[in-house]
């Protein structure tokens, strides 16, 4: 590496582009809504900068204090979800044969490269009233039925007179398949990581010593995949925290995230100010939690180094 | 006993992938993450309306979303401003990659952290405030095609190039150092070292670069939804009217060709890596 000194001309002309664009078109839109958050709203699009804190308090009355909490609680669900089905995934693929590792991985990551929304879409196709989950249980139901007839015991309506699809779709359920559905593969990749460099003799011996499957795996596994399990707990909670189509989507009118409060103040209730101040505090809630990953990090890094 | 252990080899005490639990848990995610987008590419053939029986194979649906103008500019939208804002995202990558690589310099660490903001902000945090800075600055919203999706593209190249930058670098790493010191001692100008040195080097990840910046356009949908405007609308803006209104094979058809479209440019960025790495 050379100072810029030596060669300020040439860092001068790959410097300036990127940071140009970078600080007109990502930090002024970024400092500009901050600014509004400060704001008063003005007639229908005029917007009066009184450095008011209005709109942060605003945040905090009932009902939105409500969605915030709504919103921790999906993403934490969704978190905790992933954690207990990434984790037996992440198991398997490191375990597996080596030449199966990348396919079984990939296998994982794959449905990642589809778009958010025609995933978000299929979905809908398969929880709806008339789709294929009740489908299938419909199916499952005449069988039933049809094994109850055989047996005579088709009087009793053991299973109800008619097959009741299911509500899966336009609820507080449905948004939280959507996020795990959505979100899985964030928890996979840093489990994967951290297993992968794990030193299994420490497994062995752990179970030569007599303990079970369950205690090595309590005492052992989880904390030498600690950093990874922090990383993956971090980078899937703030995406979930901030989903925006998955509720608006699958969810019903009380299933509204901090996102879809953010979209209406912007779109319809034509409320900026406190639409950029809700903004602003997912934002900062964001750096928050990043900040926590960043120290847990420094934290495991002088365990191991000790 | 010796029997049974001819045909099946015990478990050992880390041979989790040949736990039958763990197998299980590995192909019920495997069901979960697949029948979706199965069913919905299966039934985007399927010769009926209702979208659930089975009644043959038809392409009717592509007729129709082939035949569907509005579905079909939004997906010239999409691609003409994938295509724009992929160029300028990998130039900007690589002259990110390369100052961070290259150069000691004061507030290096302050421009690395607000290099990787675009990352790792919410999208609609940074869709809310494209919004509202382009609806400031006035941004005209009455140019003609394909300028009118000037504002959609800054806000795309804005959240493409830190991803660019990013695998660029990644690349650079493991750059050789005395390569570039050959050259020059050799007398080639610090342009020839770049031209004839470097870039060659950077090439697989330049593409890779790239790659991402176009996926990553092609998929996005927040972001868009806030700087796109009545006459500008791109292919996931317009598959989200048609999803609020319905649910229709249309749409499964549409879906299809994007999913398509999508895996095969992974599987060809995946397929470059591989070859440059050997």
């Amino acid at each position: 590496m050379e100072s810029w000194r030596r060669h300020p001309l040439v860092f001068w002309l790959i410097n300036l582009p990127p940071t140009l664009w970078l600080v007109v078109f990502f930090l002024l839109p970024l400092s500009i809504i901050w600014v509004f958050s400060f704001g008063e709203k003005e007639g229908v699009i005029g917007i009066n900068v009184t450095w008011t804190l209005a709109n942060y308090v605003r945040a905090f009355d009932p009902l939105y204090l409500e969605i915030f909490t709504k919103s921790f609680w999906f993403a934490g669900i969704t978190t905790f979800l992933c954690l207990v089905i990434g984790f037996p995934i992440a198991i398997f693929i490191t375990f597996s044969p080596a030449r199966w590792r990348p396919v079984l991985l990939l296998l994982i990551i794959l449905p990642f490269w589809t778009n958010l929304l025609i995933r978000t879409y299929a979905l809908i196709a398969v929880l709806r009233m008339r789709g294929y989950v009740n489908f299938t249980l419909e199916w499952f139901w005449e069988k039933a039925n049809g094994v109850l007839l055989f047996l005579g015991l088709d009087n009793v309506a053991l299973l109800g007179e008619r097959f009741q699809p299911l509500e899966l779709l336009y609820n507080n359920t449905a948004v939280v398949i959507g996020l795990v559905y959505v979100h899985l593969p964030f928890m996979v990749l840093p489990l994967y990581a951290a297993l992968d460099r794990m030193d299994k003799s420490y497994l062995e011996a752990s179970l030569d010593l007599g303990a079970g499957q369950f205690r090595t795996f309590f005492a052992v596994t989880v904390p030498l995949a600690k950093a990874g399990i922090i990383s993956g707990l971090i980078i899937t909670f703030i995406p979930a925290l901030g989903s925006f189509l998955t509720p608006d989507l699958l969810g019903g009118t009380d299933s509204q995230m901090i996102a879809n409060v953010i979209e209406r103040q912007f779109k319809s209730a034509n409320d900026w100010p406190f639409g950029a101040a809700l903004s602003y505090l997912l934002m900062y809630i964001t750096f928050f939690a990043l900040a926590i990953r960043a120290l847990m990090a420094r934290g495991t890094s002088a365990m191991e180094a000790a | 006993m010796a029997a049974r252990g001819l045909f099946k080899r015990r478990l050992g005490p880390l041979d989790y992938s040949r736990r039958w639990s763990l197998q299980l848990v590995f192909l019920a995610s495997l069901v979960f993450l697949y029948v979706p987008i199965l069913t919905l590419i299966a039934f985007s053939f399927n010769d009926s309306r209702r979208n659930i029986v089975w009644r043959g194979f038809t392409l009717k649906y592509y007729e129709k979303a082939l035949g569907n103008s509005s579905l079909m500019e939004a997906f010239a939208n999409s691609l003409t401003i994938a295509l724009i804002s992929t160029v300028i995202s990998v130039i900007l990558g690589a002259m990110v990659a390369i100052l961070l690589w290259r150069f000691r310099f004061p507030g290096k660490a302050p421009l690395e952290g607000a290099m990787s903001l675009p990352i790792v902000i919410p999208e609609i945090c940074m869709g809310v405030a494209m919004l509202a800075f382009f609806a400031r600055i006035g941004w005209p919203t009455d140019l003609p095609w394909p300028l009118n999706l000037g504002a959609i593209t800054i806000a795309h190249i804005s959240f493409s190039f830190p991803f660019a930058a990013m695998v660029i670098r990644a690349r650079l790493a493991n750059f050789n150092r005395e390569l570039e010191e050959a050259a020059k001692d050799l007398g080639a100008s610090e342009w020839q070292t770049f031209r004839d040195i470097l870039i060659p080097y950077m090439k697989p990840g330049l593409l890779a670069g790239g790659l991402l910046a176009f996926t990553l356009s092609l998929d996005d949908f927040v972001i868009t939804f806030f700087t796109s405007g009545p006459d500008t609308v791109t292919f996931p803006v317009k598959v989200y009217s048609m999803v609020r209104f319905s649910v229709t094979p249309e749409v499964n058809a549409a879906s299809t060709v994007l999913i398509v479209v999508t895996i095969l440019l992974t599987t060809i960025a995946m397929w470059m890596q591989g070859r440059s790495e050997k």
